[in-house]
């Protein structure tokens, strides 16, 4: 597995953990200072086009941090799907930036550059965070009049490769190439309306450029991990406890947590969907594309259970393989698959068909039954199962909400 | 005193009333702001962000008035419902974090000094006014985009959310549409 994002809490602590978010903030500050974000005048000079630094910070930092983070997930150092991404809402992402707009040029900051600014003793950076607050404040007030509209056009996990259907690496080398291009038409704006003298910049800004766009498109020679390489990588480790079953669970400890309150238990039942109408376990969700259901299991809480079943165990096993690879905390294999579960809670009810194929349901069904059955749903009380437990919780990695949750 | 800052050159540089320093270099600074980016990704899995932690620092202040009132917004009740407590939040110290690394920022640059900056032809009155205006239109903003500047547009734009992309242009959207009107301002 991608050893970063590093499991923060389980290493530092709690609170521990929040020593690292204070000194990357600090830097982050340090920097947007030393940028001359704290300068109210220098970050409206880009609507005028006189001066195009806020530009040229932002879109520099963007391609660094994009090249090197999925240049380190092509080489198996860093996990994405442990990234955060921010989740799109679009218009509510699209009117609230046209507010930000305006407060933008009417303020003169950004809640980031104003912190700077007020830290820096500048009186008007002092107002402008009163001002957030207030707006904030506002906003706590006013929200549950528009709530509908405030959580609607919601995509999820909605990357420029998903909605484009291009490569990872093509989507990285285009954005490099248009905020060099976005570069070269600022410094023209720069020299034809600001009158600054381009000779004066610095030339290693060429030499830079070039870097970068080389190193993006080693990050497309590369390209990302399929599942498939994912997996390769971590088969020595997750392969022997396939093989010493600690990761097969026990029907008894499977139906434990579906009753244990604390615990929230996704079943992913990946048999062919005539088996699952003909019975499945009570909750568990028909899944006929197991990789297409990644991101939205990444969204799930840290105290979610993940189990896969089939009729016996090699297609779970096989579904298995690619939670486990895409980063997919808590995954679990039903042991047995439904045909144990069957066994165990059946009561005899079904009867067992003679000599069934690999991976085949053992029993016979007059019905398509689904999960009206009190065999979907059976109460833990009423049976006496013994188990070996073999779930353990592990801490999730990467925070739940992003910078502005 | 005097003999002492001669003798140690940290505390000359500490001691203010000097000339500012000059800005660094975009590209540079721009590099520098990708590293830092690309280090909170690499390391805790997340971006930078601003406004969460300032949102969190109000929302202890409103609790600490009107508690009832923030058990029934199921907004704020989200941060600070009951006995949870609002600042056990990374963002809340990202955001400390922030206001220090500026802070420390400015002073060895000599640009830390109590002053108004404006364009020419407002008053420091006006210029205030429009400073605490901008603001709440930044924070109503930012809230209803989940998000800043730095939070959606810098980390969503780096790791290529659609939403961020779509929020980015929309910021840069709404400030140029009222850059005429507010040419008087700031030039």
């Amino acid at each position: 597995m991608a050893p970063f994002p590093l499991p923060l809490e389980q290493i530092l602590g709690h609170w521990g953990s929040y020593v690292i978010y204070l000194v990357i903030g600090f830097a982050f500050g340090y920097v947007l200072e030393i940028a001359g974000f704290g300068n109210s005048t220098k970050l409206a000079a880009q609507f005028y086009f006189k001066e195009m630094t806020v530009l040229k910070v932002m879109f520099t930092a963007i391609i660094v941090a994009m090249v090197l983070v999925f240049g380190a997930a092509a080489v198996g150092l860093l996990d994405y799907n442990l990234i955060y991404v921010n989740p799109t809402y679009l218009w509510p992402g699209i009117v609230g930036g046209l507010l930000m707009g305006v407060g933008f040029i009417v303020g003169g900051f950004c809640p980031g550059t104003s912190l700077v600014s007020a830290a820096t003793g500048k009186i008007d950076g002092i107002f402008f965070v009163l001002g957030v607050f207030f707006g904030i404040f506002l906003f706590g007030e006013t929200v549950s009049l528009f709530e509908g509209f405030w959580n609607s056009s919601f995509m999820g996990r909605f990357t420029l490769m998903d909605w484009l259907g291009l490569p990872t690496g093509v989507i990285v080398v285009g954005i490099v190439l248009m905020a060099l291009v976005m570069f070269f038409g600022a410094e023209l704006a720069e020299k034809y309306i600001g009158g600054m003298d381009l000779k004066k910049a610095p030339r290693w800004r060429f030499g830079a450029a070039g870097g970068l766009l080389m190193v993006g498109v080693v990050v497309l020679l590369i390209g990302q991990p399929t599942t498939a390489d994912r997996w390769a990588r971590i088969e020595r480790e997750q392969g022997t406890a396939l093989e010493n079953r600690e990761v097969q669970i026990h029907p008894g400890e499977l139906l434990d947590y579906i009753h244990n309150d604390s615990v929230r238990v996704i079943m992913l039942d990946v048999r062919a969907e005539v088996d699952y109408n003909l019975f499945h376990i009570h909750t568990a969700q028909h899944v006929a594309d197991v990789h297409a259901l990644i991101p939205s299991l990444h969204l799930e809480p840290e105290n979610t259970l993940f189990v896969v079943m089939s009729n016996g165990e090699t297609a779970a096993t096989e579904a298995w393989k690619v939670l486990v690879a895409e980063a997919v905390p808590n995954a679990y294999i039903l042991e047995g698959g439904i045909n144990h579960w069957i066994e165990v809670y059946g009561e005899g009810a079904f009867p067992a068909v003679g000599n069934p194929g690999d991976d085949a349901l053992a029993y016979n069904f007059d019905a398509a039954l689904g999960a009206r059955h009190p065999a979907a749903e059976p109460l833990p009380e009423n049976f006496n199962v013994v188990y070996t437990p073999r779930v353990e919780f592990e801490f999730k990695r990467g925070p739940a909400s992003g910078g502005c949750g | 005193m005097a003999s002492l800052t001669k003798r140690l050159p940290i505390l000359e540089k500490l001691s203010a009333k000097r000339e500012a320093n000059d800005y660094i270099n975009p590209y540079l600074a721009g590099l520098l702001l990708g590293l830092v980016l690309f280090t909170a990704f690499f390391v805790t899995g997340s971006g930078l962000g601003a406004s969460g932690g300032l949102n969190r620092l109000l929302v202890v202040v409103q609790d600490a008035i009107a508690p009832a009132h923030v058990d029934r917004t199921p907004y704020l009740l989200a941060m600070a419902g009951g006995d949870r407590n609002p600042l056990d939040s990374w963002v809340v110290f990202m955001t400390v974090g922030t206001i220090a690394g500026g802070f420390v920022a400015g002073w060895l640059n000599g640009r830390s000094r109590f002053e108004t900056i404006k364009g020419p032809r407002i008053t420091n009155q006006t210029r205030w006014l429009l400073a605490f205006i901008g603001g709440a239109f930044m924070g109503y903003g930012a809230r209803m985009a989940r998000g800043c500047t730095s939070g959606q547009a810098l980390s969503g734009g780096a790791v290529l959310s659609v939403g961020s992309w779509a929020f980015m242009f929309a910021v840069f959207a709404g400030a140029y549409a009222l850059a005429a009107v507010m040419r008087k301002v700031w030039n």
